[in-house]
Order: structure tokens, then sequence, then C-alpha cells
């Protein structure tokens, strides 16, 4: 990435921040990349602003996900990508939410947004206001659970199988015949918060 | 009982109730390219409504990459789009590149560039062939497979896999290319455009052929920009959009290359548009191999350093390098905190993947955007008003593998 497009981006950011005072919380560009991050009430308004304005034109939704960071109040970040293929620039909006907190479907301003907060409500359980089919969409019928949050375990709650006597696929609590394997390989020299094993005498104390 | 004691409710007709038929297709059709449900509602043979259910093959690939180091997430990603597999290995290398300023050495990209060139034949090729199959010709098939066999024999000659690689690494390539292997290659290029000559025979003027896909699923720039369409699925209809030209990534402003673009975005133009897309990745691959044997193509396939293993000769000599290597594959590298989308033209359009590194080892998060969830998610806008038959023609011309939809 060369320096003018960097300064490019910049006045961009600018330029929106100017436009649309309110709905723009900070702007920056790291390695070449524009993040802007919005309050949530003003998100829908800021994606329409960002496809309609002559300078801006993301007219192509590329991605919607979301971040799951259970320590925060505002738990979840969800993250838009847009694509300007008129303009050949990319942008970046983030906005933070608490976890039950509902977000606005931008699925008026972008209908390919349509699966992205299916997929999001699946696997975050953040619910969109406004969207017009919000089922889940990768994971089985009659789910529970939210897989990408980080408290649900990376195995499940539930397998099934095909049971010979009933002639039909059964489900049943997962039962591992050996421990998940989670390896630590953090150096425990570096940063490991926890006591070494054969150091549980000294109590940790003095590490 | 057919006397007629029941009533002749079938001979009614003013006051007839009509009722729309729907119908499950798939998840085992084989029109439906893998496993995807859809939700069809018929009236008479049109396309009224079109809802697939997607998910059939979710592994939860990204949840998996949350408890594994950046190296072991590698493999997932050849995993993901199984035609072209070095393509997705790419943009996760390019993501942890960019979070880790790493540069890559010029032989490692130029590798790079034949084989993703190469991952791009072997996409279009099934996919030219299989639609054409579902449209009713089989012969393409089976001359399609007697090259896609001979360009795994060359992921396998560099990577030891004919299907999932995991060649690409970040910082590199995980082993040089023998010079024979590219003698090989550029053997190949040499034949790839009599057999383009017989595909082109066979289809491109084939009434039949011409029949199920001219006017056929008709996309308009609106259309991609609604849907967020990219790849051939844009370029079909006259937008000449390609990452590889418009932000650029490997050495590909230093390669000479047409953008193909169509003009009525129906299946049949994206279909002329993946056959010329071919010929122009075999003239990338003749460029690549050019410069590979120039004098400044030599050299190391990888950025020594914490991103890649020492030399197999200093571990024998040298402490340190052994460490390392021990490290490297136990712990594995660190990436800095921060969060990257890098991007790719994928053979089926913009792949890419936004990483969030926590500065662990592993990510803290990494969502795969791949190019196929957008354009099925578009089949309802398509299909609609279309023949049931021409349905099978859709999906194969969007050009879905569910390995990256479903995730």
């Amino acid at each position: 990435m060369s320096a003018d497009e960097y300064t490019e981006l910049e006045e961009l950011a600018e330029l929106i921040a100017t436009k649309r005072p309110d709905c723009v919380a900070s702007a920056e560009v790291v390695r070449g990349e524009l993040t802007l991050v919005c309050p949530p009430a003003c998100l829908v308004t800021l994606i329409e602003f960002l496809k309609i304005d002559r300078n801006c034109q993301f007219s192509t939704l590329v991605d919607i996900t979301a971040v799951d960071y259970p320590s925060r109040e505002k738990r979840f970040d969800v993250v838009y990508h847009l694509l300007s293929m008129y303009q050949n620039h990319r942008i970046r909006i983030k906005t933070a939410l608490r976890e039950d907190e509902p977000m606005a479907s931008i699925t008026s301003v972008h209908p390919s947004a349509g699966w992205f907060e299916r997929e999001i409500f699946d696997m975050f359980g953040i619910i969109f206001t406004g969207h017009a089919d919000l089922r889940r969409l990768l994971t089985d019928y009659g789910f529970r659970g939210h897989p990408l949050r980080k408290d649900f375990p990376t195995t499940g709650y539930t397998e099934l199988r095909f049971d010979e006597a009933e002639k039909r696929v059964v489900y049943e609590p997962v039962n591992l015949t050996q421990d998940y394997r989670q390896f630590d390989f953090l150096s425990p020299w570096e940063g490991a918060e926890y006591v070494l094993p054969g150091d549980e005498k000294n109590g940790g104390a003095e590490g | 009982m057919m006397d007629g004691s029941k009533g002749f409710s079938d001979t009614l007709t003013g006051e007839q109730r009509i009722r729309n038929f729907n119908i499950n297709f798939g998840p085992q059709h084989p029109a439906a390219h893998g496993v995807l449900r859809m939700v069809l509602e018929l009236d008479g043979e049109i396309i009224e409504r079109a809802d697939p259910h997607i998910g059939l093959l979710h592994r939860g690939t990204e949840k998996l990459m949350e408890s594994r180091t950046y190296l072991q997430c590698l493999p997932y990603f050849d995993r993901l789009d199984y035609v072209g597999t070095m393509n997705q290995e790419h943009v996760w290398c390019l993501a942890i590149e960019r979070l880790t300023g790493t540069e890559v050495p010029r032989r490692a990209s130029l590798i790079r560039v034949l084989y993703l060139e190469m991952g791009r034949i072997l996409n279009h090729v099934l996919n030219v062939t299989t639609q054409a199959l579902d449209v009713g010709a089989l012969t393409p098939v089976s001359w399609g497979f007697e090259q896609r066999e001979q360009l795994v024999g060359f992921y396998e000659r560099a990577s030891g896999a004919r299907l999932h690689a995991a060649y690409f690494r970040p910082g590199g390539v995980h082993q040089d290319l023998p010079d024979d292997l590219i003698d090989d290659i550029e053997a190949w290029c040499e034949e790839f455009p009599a057999f383009m000559d017989d595909l082109d025979g066979l289809l491109t003027e084939n009434r039949i052929f011409k029949q199920r896909n001219v006017d056929i699923g008709i996309v308009t720039e609106q259309d991609i920009l609604d849907w967020g369409f990219s790849g051939v699925m844009a370029r079909g209809s006259g937008l000449a959009w390609d990452l590889r030209r418009a932000q650029p990534y490997e050495l590909y402003d230093e390669f000479e290359f047409q953008i193909p673009v169509g003009k009525n975005g129906d299946c049949y133009d994206r279909y002329l548009l993946r056959m010329a897309e071919m010929l122009e990745s075999m003239k990338i691959m003749q460029q690549a191999i050019q410069k590979l044997r120039a004098p400044e193509g030599q050299g190391d396939v990888l950025a020594r350093g914490k991103l890649t293993p020492p030399k197999r000769g200093d571990m024998k000599t040298s402490m340190e390098s052994l460490i390392h290597h021990f490290k490297l594959y136990s712990e594995g590298f660190h990436v800095p905190e921060g969060e990257v989308y890098a991007a790719v033209e994928a053979p089926k359009g913009e792949f890419g993947v936004y990483l969030v590194s926590d500065g662990s080892n592993k990510p803290y998060r990494a969502k795969i955007r791949a190019p196929g969830y957008l354009h099925l998610q578009a089949i309802d806008h398509i299909a609609t008003g279309h023949q049931l038959a021409d349905v099978a023609a859709i999906i194969g011309s969007l050009d879905v593998v569910f390995g990256e939809i479903d995730r």
C-alpha cells in the first residue's frame, strides 16, 4: 500500500466524519485498511449514506460477521466489510453490542445481508430487527445454543447416531471416550498465568 | 376405485382449486453439486420461490480454528473449496503475512502464482464440464477429468497430496519445485490449448447446450451490487472487476493477462468467460515458468524467520535452529494483535478471510468469506420465473461448492 492510497483513505475517513458526525465514533487507518467505529443506533443510516454518497459508493456488501468478547460489558462486535467496485476501496465498520441488545437489519439497503445476518443469529444469537426471515442457517434443524460464542464448547452438547433398534437417527449427550485434547503450548516463561506443575508447594507466589 | 363413486373432481374446471407444488431439490440430487437441499415452490413447471437449506456440510471450521495454532489452521482451508485448494490456503497465508509484516521471497511468490492459476484451471475445468453434464452432455466430463488428473499430479509432485495440498505456508511455500516438474508443467501448457479446442468444439456451438444456457439466469449490474457477486458472476455481466488487477497481490502486477468480460450476463456468457479465463491462466502459468527460470527467480522459497522452519542442515548443527523448529511445530508462532481482511480472486470470486488476532498463537476469530455463499443466496432472485429444468443449469453456472458455503 503506497503513501498515496494511505492519505486517500484518511481523507475519505475525514469526509465521512464531517458529513455524518453523529455516526462516526472513531476512524483509523491501520495496515492500509480503514476502520470506522459506529454506535449501533445509526448503523443503518451510515451504511445507506456510504452506499449513496458519490465519493464513497460502497455499493457492495462483502461480509458481515461478529466477534465475541465475553469479558466486555458490550459483549459482541458486529463487523461489516464494504467494497466499492467503482472507487476501488474498502471499508470496515465495527459496532459494539450488549448481549441482550438487538441489532437493526440492513437487508433493506443490501439484500445480500440476509444470509450473513441469519448466520450471525445462528452462531452468536444476535437478533436482527427488521429481518424478514431470521431462521437458523448453518446448524441442524432444532439445534440449541450459539456455537461461535466463546462459552460454547467445541465438542457441542449433543451427538447423533443411527440407532439400529429404533431404525432412526437419535440425539444423545456428547460422550467422549477420551478428553478433548486442548494443548497449552504457551511458554511458561512468557506470561502463562497459572502455577506450573511441580510448583504447587510454592503456592505460585514466587512463580 | 375408478368407477366414479368418488365424484369426478379432476374434471372440474371453473372453481377448481389450484395449489402450488413444493418439491425438495436435493440433498442427494447429482445436479445440486454437493449437499444442497432446496425447497422449490412450483406453479406448474415455473419456479415461484426457491429456498436453499444449507449447512448439511457444516463442519464448524471457524470454531475449530479458534483452538488451533495458525499453522494447524492452514489445512482447513483446503477443505473449503476442495476443487482448487491452494487458492484458499493462499488467503490464510496472506492474512498472516499482512499482520506480521512478512515479505515473501520472489521465487515463492512466483510458485504461488503458478499454482494459483493451476487451481483456477482445475476449478473451471470441473465447473464447465459438470455444468455441461447437468444439461445433458456426458463426454466433456471424462475429457476434462483427464486434464484435471494431470494437474492434480503436479499438485502431488509439489506437495505430496493430490487435493489437500497444504503447500502454501505463511512466508512462502513449503518446498522448492524440482526443475523437471517445471519442465513437465510447461509441456502440459503447450498441449492444453488442443484440449480447449476439443471442448470448445463439443459445447460452444452445440445446439442443446445453447438452448439450455442462453438467456438463462440473467444477472444485471444492479443484481451484482445488491447480492454482492464477484468473480465470474460479476464479469459475466460486463463488469470488469478482477482483484488480481484492481487490488494486486503477489506479483500479479508483473504479469500480462486479459480480463475477459461477458455481455449478457446469462449462463452461456459465464461458460464462455470460464473458457477464456482458462486460456489466460495458462498464459500466466507460462510467464511464471519463464520468470522462475530467470536468474531473479532463483533463491529461497521461505522467508526465514519466526514464521518458518529453519533449514534442515542448520538443524543438524545449530542448537538455536533445533529449538526454533521444536517451538514452531509445538507452540507455533505468535501473530501481533490486530485485525486484517485479506481477499483474493479465487476461481469462484472474491474469497476472503477476516482475521482477529489477540497476540497469541491461535486466531481469536477467523471469518471465512466464501464467494459461493453470496451466489447461492441469490438463487431465489435468479431462478424465480424460470422452469424447473433451468435450476440445474443455474446452479451449475453459479459454481457452488458446499465445502466453502457450509464451512
